[in-house]
């Protein structure tokens, strides 16, 4: 009868344990790991408090601090998860910052509303085109991801360059400031802006069918295409989404420094969320994806960065603790380590059976 | 390569394999399989896809671990371990072209592995001159030893691999599917190589699914079925149709009730066309081909594997698109560009390859199923969770599938299973024309009776049905009309009535290509 319930022996296994099994449950242990480290070093770490209607303290700082990472590894979470990887992001950033603020620098009004709306306009404009030329790249083209993006991975800083002719661009706006600097209703706006997306984005891909056919194109193409899924859009659609979240994170690291610095301006970010994703739970064969997972990675990544700053360990070893957490995170994620754990546990339950027998 | 001495008594066998037992994660895919190979002979393998003809290949060249049995080379007991081991007692394979190195050179590829060493590392001159050698066994000493591979016809790649498994002088040589991307007059170059090479005294194992090649070239056939011999024969004396039915087995048949179902069922004839093709084809795949598929209609596609069945059922679809030929749905001129616009046009297919092409292993069984009609509706029209439920509702019971296996992800299934699951994925979208390739292979009897049952019931309510499998009894069984394929050619049709039995479908694929008979008896 269909009505009868099965026997599920996990459940007489109790919750504990199927917490223990949640995918999350590994990255959730190491971020709180990595907040209590900090709270017994700085007893004050997570302390929040109000100073002129604005909330401060380093849990703030770290949500703000995520926001450009955030948007990023939005897009490359679902880039990966059609089998892709996108690494012009870093690139993008780049250009979109060195577009805006050229833009407003240029302009006989920096100070005004309009103008910064339209460099905005102008900048998230361009780094769309650059999604979708990396899109047509992969998809109609057929080149490799990897090598498609390099393209313009190399290329767009030399873009950047071009616009910003060589020059470190420093602008004063005060309208542009407060996209990557502001406050609004006590929180800060970037990370509004990041969180904004990230709902947009969990809506677009949980609440229409576009997270299953992403994920079908991810697992099986040839599958998906049998079945009518048309996977060509689907991998352009990632790779502009891609583009287009990349230059909006540009946008706020610009702000927040209001220089533009063509060669500096989201360096490594795309290996950082390539990271964030991956300890998200995210295979990089692509497939099934975890938005929530690609938020708690980042979050880890940005907690470890601004750890490192706090202990006073020099920045130049920041790279080091990074590969250090993301090698335990990768590990205790890993299916084959996760099953030799396993093994060993039951041999050591079998063990005292075999001596009797 | 240089004629050797030739052991005086030429039929005692360089290779024998005695009661070769291979499992599988516990599935036994070979049980006691005998082979014995004898110098100066072609031995043809032959069987269904899944007969074990690859696995036994395997265990003679060491990529694939015996659980039981013994393999005598020259009489002296020896286990495969690998295949440089086998190599070394004189047995190569021919790869398929595809496992070439396409950017290496020729002489390359031929000597990677045993290239020719003196006193400073590899001569490359020596080595070349190897290659050379090995390129005029095989005929084709005009090709530049040092130019690329990728340059060279798929034909000459071919040889090229002949050339660099007998470049050792392998005493015996195995042919797996070594003509399946050859056009007729390349296969017979090839063939022609093989029968010289046999001259000199190789023991050739040759593995083909074109009958015609195996009888052209083999001098000893042994023939699998489900991973035991089921015979062996001298080429000369083999009856064709006694082979095919060998390799395909006479199924104990529960089903018969379903056969007669189907004879008193007997479409309209004046039912619609709603599928025709005018001389449909595509080079090097499929022949021009005609073809009317009227709705309430079961057509089966008879014929062995690689007969052109399922690029016939691929080029109506849309799955590859014909170079020639028309396409007409309705009486109207359609042009197919992929699979997407086939289900615009309610045309469903599904893939004989269930694994690669049908089921998306880690997505639910609920979102397998929803998968195309959601793909038809597009993405940003999501399917609610109760019309979900009430799409799927419509298949569980009539396909017994068990609602909780509902939000398992699809690849942890039977097999079975899954191909119930690609059932209901199709008939969600409402097909007028269902095109199922090898639906039910390597399916329980239970589940086979379910779709079988299923397509019945479709043909019923109006669908025009292709139905593809290897097992000729089940087309008989359920189709109206069948057609015939062999070599990549359809070579004719059959209206199915109490005569029509698997007998007449095998003397159809069994008779000379000379003559071949329409038979078309409306």
């Amino acid at each position: 009868m269909p009505t009868t319930t099965p026997a599920r022996p996990r459940a007489a296994e109790g919750g504990l344990r199927r917490i223990a099994h949640h995918t999350l449950f590994w990255p959730v242990v190491a971020l709180i790991a990595l907040l209590a480290a900090n709270t017994v070093y700085r007893p004050s770490f997570l302390s929040v408090t109000v100073l002129n209607g604005h909330l401060f303290g380093a849990p703030i700082d770290i949500l703000r601090n995520s926001a450009p990472l955030m948007l990023v590894a939005l897009g490359m979470t679902l880039v990966i998860a059609t089998r892709g990887i996108d690494l012009s992001v870093g690139a993008v950033v780049a250009i979109s910052g060195a577009l805006s603020l050229s833009f407003i620098a240029t302009s006989p009004n920096p100070g005004s509303l309009s103008t910064v709306l339209l460099a905005i306009a102008i900048a998230l404009g361009v780094s769309l085109v650059l999604g979708v030329w990396n899109g047509f790249l992969v998809s109609v083209v057929g080149i490799q991801p990897i090598i498609a993006t390099l393209i313009l991975m190399t290329a767009g800083r030399g873009i950047a360059m071009l616009i910003t002719e060589g020059q470190i661009t420093t602008v004063t706006s005060p309208p542009f400031k407060t996209l990557g600097a502001g406050f609004w209703l006590g929180l800060p706006v970037a990370t509004l802006v990041a969180g904004g997306v990230f709902l947009l984005v969990a809506f677009l891909t949980r609440r229409t069918a576009l997270g299953m056919l992403v994920e079908s194109v991810g697992i099986n193409p040839s599958a998906s295409r049998l079945a009518g899924v048309k996977a060509r859009t689907i991998v352009w659609t990632v790779f502009a989404l891609s583009g287009l979240f990349s230059g909006l994170a540009g946008l706020i690291l610009a702000s927040n420094v209001m220089a533009a610095d063509a060669n500096n301006a989201g360096l490594f970010i795309e290996l950082d969320a390539i990271l964030a994703v991956v300890i998200g739970g995210t295979s990089l064969q692509g497939g099934k994806f975890s938005l929530s997972g690609t938020f708690v990675g980042v979050l880890i990544i940005t907690t470890l960065t601004l750890t490192v700053t706090i202990v006073g360990i020099s920045p130049l070893v920041t790279p080091l603790f990074k590969a250090l957490v993301v090698i335990a995170v990768t590990l205790l994620q890993s299916p084959r380590i996760r099953e030799s754990f396993a093994a060993r546990a039951r041999q050591r339950a079998a063990r005292p059976e075999e001596v009797s027998a | 390569m240089a004629a050797r001495d030739v052991p005086v008594e030429v039929t005692a066998p360089v290779v024998e394999m005695r009661g070769i037992t291979v499992e599988y994660s516990g599935v036994r895919v070979l049980d006691g399989a005998d082979l014995t190979l004898r110098p100066g002979e072609v031995h043809a393998l032959m069987g269904e896809n899944g007969a074990g003809k690859s696995t036994l290949i395997g265990a003679l060249t060491g990529t694939v671990p015996i659980l039981a049995g013994t393999v005598l080379v020259d009489g002296l007991p020896r286990t495969p371990t690998s295949v440089a081991r086998s190599r070394a007692e004189g047995i190569a394979t021919v790869f398929q072209e595809s496992h070439l190195s396409p950017h290496l050179s020729v002489a390359e590829n031929i000597m990677i592995g045993h290239e020719v060493r003196g006193r400073f590392g590899i001569s490359w001159a020596r080595s070349r001159k190897q290659a050379e050698a090995a390129l005029a066994t095989v005929g084709i000493e005009d090709v530049d030893p040092r130019a690329p591979l990728a340059a060279l016809s798929p034909a000459t790649k071919q040889l090229v691999a002949v050339a660099r498994a007998i470049v050792l002088e392998p005493r015996v040589l195995v042919l797996d599917e070594p003509t399946s991307s050859l056009d007729e007059s390349e296969a017979t170059r090839l063939l022609r190589v093989v029968r010289r090479l046999r001259d000199q005294g190789v023991a050739v194992l040759f593995v083909s699914h074109f009958l015609e090649q195996v009888f052209a070239v083999s001098d000893r056939m042994t023939v699998l079925r489900g991973g035991r011999v089921v015979a062996e024969y001298r080429t000369a004396e083999v009856d064709r149709a006694e082979l095919i039915s060998k390799m395909i087995g006479e199924d104990i048949d529960a089903l018969q009730a379903l056969h007669s179902q189907r004879l008193s069922h007997h479409y309209a004839e004046s039912s619609r066309v709603a599928l025709r093709a005018t001389s449909l084809g595509r080079r090097g795949m499929l022949g021009p081909t005609d073809l009317d598929l009227a709705r309430g209609e079961v057509v089966g596609f008879a014929g062995l594997r690689g007969s052109g069945r399922t690029e016939l059922a691929r080029l109506m679809s849309g799955v590859q698109r014909a170079d020639r030929g028309e396409l007409w749905l309705d009486g109207e001129r359609v042009q197919l560009r992929g699979p997407a616009a086939a289900l615009r046009h309610r045309i469903a297919v599904s893939s004989e390859n269930l694994r690669h092409e049908g089921i998306v292993a880690g997505l639910t069984v609920r979102e397998n199923i929803v998968l195309a009609l959601q793909a038809l509706r597009g993405w940003a029209r999501p399917l609610s969770r109760a019309e979900q439920d009430a799409v799927v509702d419509t298949y569980l019971d009539a396909l017994h599938l068990a609602h909780e296996d509902l939000d398992r992800p699809a690849g942890e299934l039977s097999g079975g299973t899954q191909q119930k699951v690609m059932l209901a994925r199709l008939l969600a979208t409402r097909p007028h024309v269902l095109i199922l390739d090898e639906p039910t292979r390597g399916i329980d009897i239970g589940a086979k009776l379910d779709i079988q049952r299923r397509v019945a019931k479709l043909a019923g309510e109006g669908v025009a049905v292709v139905f593809i499998s290897s097992e000729l009894e089940e087309v008989v069984r359920l189709s109206d009309r069948i057609v015939v394929l062999k070599d990549r050619e359809k070579i004719g049709e059959l209206s199915n009535g109490p005569g029509v039995t698997v007998d007449t479908i095998v003397e159809m694929i069994a008779a000379e290509l000379d003559g071949p008979d329409p038979g078309d008896d409306g």
